[in-house]
């Protein structure tokens, strides 16, 4: 078992989380994710590692409710456990594999969208602890949903928060932070993205433009995490890749997002089923669109 | 009673059984077992022992079971085998014991795999245990993997006295026992679950949860973990796909993710929180025993399923068994075909399979007759869903974080067949990891093997 030590709503439907897990916070690297299920009935759900303390021997994930399974797991309290937490799983950011040196020569700029705060995060504080200081845009869509502003601040060299309703910071979509940025003779070397599918995609759209090369981090379905399943199957520059084992990071500019997307979508039926089913339970008996 | 014929064993019937998850074989009871025992001649230089990779003492415990003792027919099954009610179920025995047996030169050979399920069943049903270790010898080991490999090294290393703790990536132990052999044909609750506390029960702690090569490396759990050293079992690894246009459409899936979703993950259960797709119209490609578990699982769901395999019925490589149930069950064998291409509708959604019609042409290096295309052979199949069942090739995970260990050209591990020695000191290997995918009793093999080998190594240090 997994005890959850903090619990803590960040905003609306979006909830962070530090569990003792050992073995995963002894190795687990900025990129890397874990697989968590709540009970014996559990789905298998990947997460991005938020933030870890190796003395401590926790592990801090962030998840928003969006389907039947992270409902229940936001219902889990301080003290209360999970029955299964594995990882570290994937490939770690490339980031972490080069040295000081090469990173302190390099611009590098973040665009983080909604709870894509998340996993940007270790990322930016590795970073910040090897004394590079790094860019950061961070998008939600109104000032309510923003998340890590904070804790980001204190590890950014720059932070830019934009809000798709201008309700707090700049206003738009993250892509147009970038056009401004650039505007005003920013330059990146390099661009890590990470959020919803649809986010990353035009984001790439526009640095492939810009010339600047960009890294992303997807989160398809997934089974076990190990490579055993290849549910997680993604196309990138031609070749099928999978997510779990040769990701989650892939450049941007190779993704085929359309098809990323339409996969993501495979089970949104059983998903919607779930909802309604944990929300309604027996009383729900069709009716819905999504029932027959 | 006629010697020359077994006695039958009794089966759910096929078409209540298309419906259900239910066991498809129902098994001996005593008096069936002890009346088919009493076929076994105990010949002198029993050829059957020689058909077992784990080389079980058969007649020795056919005599027992013809007694009727059937604790003692257990105990002399156990000095050999982790996994009898396993191994009873799963093993291909016509082409091992059974294929060896005399009885099979006028008649049918005795159905020894059948009274090994009947002797383990009966067992766990008595409470009866096997016979753990007497004497400790204060070493660790370290099994990676909970599969048949892994289970079978643990079991023998335990009763030999060793301190022995599987690693597990999975949230559950039994390797492919859980995720892929379904439950019509392997109950995991009665028949798997009972025989890994067996296992435990020798003395083996098993942690779940750790992905050797990204929770711990092989060098961390012998220097820092304190094990002597080290089993790799970790199985068969990265499904393949074909490579044919269409194949990342909603819809395809590869057999591990097919069976993973229903056996370990239970979505044929609708309390289960994992989703399956229930197809209206399956195709399975490939003729393997897990296409056939794929192909019967889809049938259960409520599918019509078509096997697509590109070579004729008697190049299949799956069980004679297995092939028999599914076609009872109402599968349909689309054979000497071959998918070309997938097609999708306009949200990706499969619509349809493009196959072509196969011949059989000239024997390959595998000196089976080649397949070759018929041209202008086209046709389209229409369906759902397509899963692509066509074996696995190995997880690097613990190969590329393990240095001194060495693989070949398929990048399986390179381990000695006698002993399971690897090329890094005290890493010991077996199962598909070395051998690429094979059946269980072979990986079991393997595991008993390098049981041994980690004995002889440990006594000489």
């Amino acid at each position: 078992m997994y005890k959850i030590v903090k619990k803590q709503e960040l905003t609306t439907n979006i909830y962070l989380m530090d569990v003792e897990a050992k073995r995963v916070a002894k190795t687990c690297k900025p990129g890397q994710f874990v697989i968590v299920r709540m009970d014996d009935e559990g789905e298998r759900i990947p997460l991005t590692i938020c933030d870890y303390d190796r003395e401590k021997g926790t592990v801090t994930i962030v998840f928003q409710t969006v389907g039947a399974a992270t409902k229940m797991m936001a219902s889990l309290k301080e003290g209360d456990s999970f029955k299964d937490f594995v990882g570290p799983l994937g490939c770690p950011s490339e980031l972490t594999e080069e040295t000081p040196e090469s990173l302190k020569n390099k611009k590098i700029l973040f665009v983080a969208g909604g709870v894509g705060a998340a996993p940007v995060y270790p990322q930016v504080k590795w970073l910040h602890e090897q004394g590079v200081a790094a860019d950061v845009i961070v998008g939600s869509k109104t000032k309510d949903l923003l998340i890590l502003e904070k804790e980001m601040e204190a590890v950014a060299g720059n932070l830019y928060v934009t809000t798709d309703d201008g309700s707090y910071g700049r206003s738009g979509m993250v892509t147009q932070t970038i056009k401004d940025l650039v505007a005003e003779g920013k330059q990146y070397d390099i661009c890590i993205a990470i959020g919803p599918m649809i986010m990353m995609k035009f984001v790439c759209l526009l640095t492939k433009d810009l010339n600047i090369p960009t890294i992303v981090s997807l989160n398809p379905i997934m089974v076990d995490g190990t490579g055993m399943c290849g549910a997680c199957r993604v196309t990138v520059g031609g070749k099928v890749k999978f997510a779990c084992v040769d990701g989650p990071e892939f450049d941007g500019h190779a993704v085929n997002f359309d098809e990323a997307m339409r996969r993501q979508q495979m089970y949104k039926t059983a998903e919607g089923r779930a909802v309604l089913k944990l929300e309604e339970g027996d009383t729900h008996h069709g009716g819905c669109g999504n029932c027959d | 009673m006629d010697v020359l014929k077994k006695i039958p064993v009794r089966e759910q019937d096929a078409k209540e059984r298309a419906a259900n998850f239910a066991e498809v074989c129902l098994g001996y009871n005593k008096e069936e077992a002890m009346e088919e025992a009493s076929r076994c001649i105990n010949c002198k230089n029993a050829q059957c022992i020689k058909g077992c990779p784990v080389s079980i003492n058969i007649p020795g415990f056919i005599e027992k079971v013809k007694e009727g003792n059937i604790e003692e027919a257990y105990q002399i099954i156990s000095e050999s085998s982790a996994l009898p009610a396993v191994c009873g179920r799963v093993c291909p025995q016509e082409s091992q014991c059974e294929g060896k047996c005399i009885r099979g030169i006028k008649g049918d050979p005795i159905s020894i795999g059948k009274l090994e399920r009947f002797v383990a069943d009966w067992a766990r049903e008595n409470g009866i245990k096997p016979a753990g270790a007497t004497e400790k010898k204060g070493k660790k080991v370290a099994v990676i993997g909970s599969g048949p490999a892994g289970l079978t090294c643990a079991g023998d290393l335990a009763k030999m006295g060793y301190d022995v703790t599987i690693f597990e990536a999975l949230h559950e132990a039994g390797g492919v026992l859980v995720y892929g052999i379904p439950e019509f044909r392997l109950p995991k609750e009665e028949v798997v679950a009972k025989e890994i506390e067996n296992v435990k029960s020798l003395g083996v702690k098993i942690e779940t949860n750790v992905v050797v090569g990204k929770s711990v490396t092989i060098d961390e759990l012998m220097e820092e973990e304190g094990f002597s050293a080290v089993f790799i079992g970790s199985g068969a690894g990265l499904p393949k796909f074909m490579g044919i246009p269409g194949e990342n459409s909603n819809g395809v899936f590869s057999a591990n993710e097919y069976l993973t979703r229903s056996n370990l993950m239970k979505a044929f259960d609708e309390e289960s929180n994992t989703p399956i797709m229930r197809g209206k119209k399956v195709a399975v490609v490939g003729g393997g025993n897990v296409a056939m578990d794929a192909a019967r699982t889809a049938l259960r769901l409520g599918a019509e399923v078509h096997i697509v395999y590109r070579r004729s019925e008697e190049e299949l490589p799956a069980r004679v068994e297995e092939v028999h149930h599914a076609k009872e069950e109402g599968i349909i064998f689309d054979l000497l075909t071959n998918p070309v291409e997938i097609l999708a509708d306009d949200n990706g959604w499969v619509t349809g399979m493009k196959c072509i019609r196969m011949e059989l042409g000239e024997p390959d290096e595998s000196g089976r007759r080649r397949p070759v295309e018929v041209a202008g052979s086209e046709f389209v199949m229409d369906l759902d869903t397509v899963i692509m069942s066509l074996g696995t090739s190995p997880n690097p995970l613990i190969s590329s974080t393990t240095e001194g260990l060495e693989t070949n050209k398929w990048k399986c591990i390179v381990a000695d067949e006698a002993n399971g020695k690897t090329t890094k000191e005290g890493v010991y290997a077996g199962g598909d990891a070395v051998t690429g995918a094979a059946t269980v009793i072979l990986a079991m093999g393997a595991g008993k093997a390098a049981a041994k080998g980690i004995d002889e190594y440990l006594s000489g240090k």
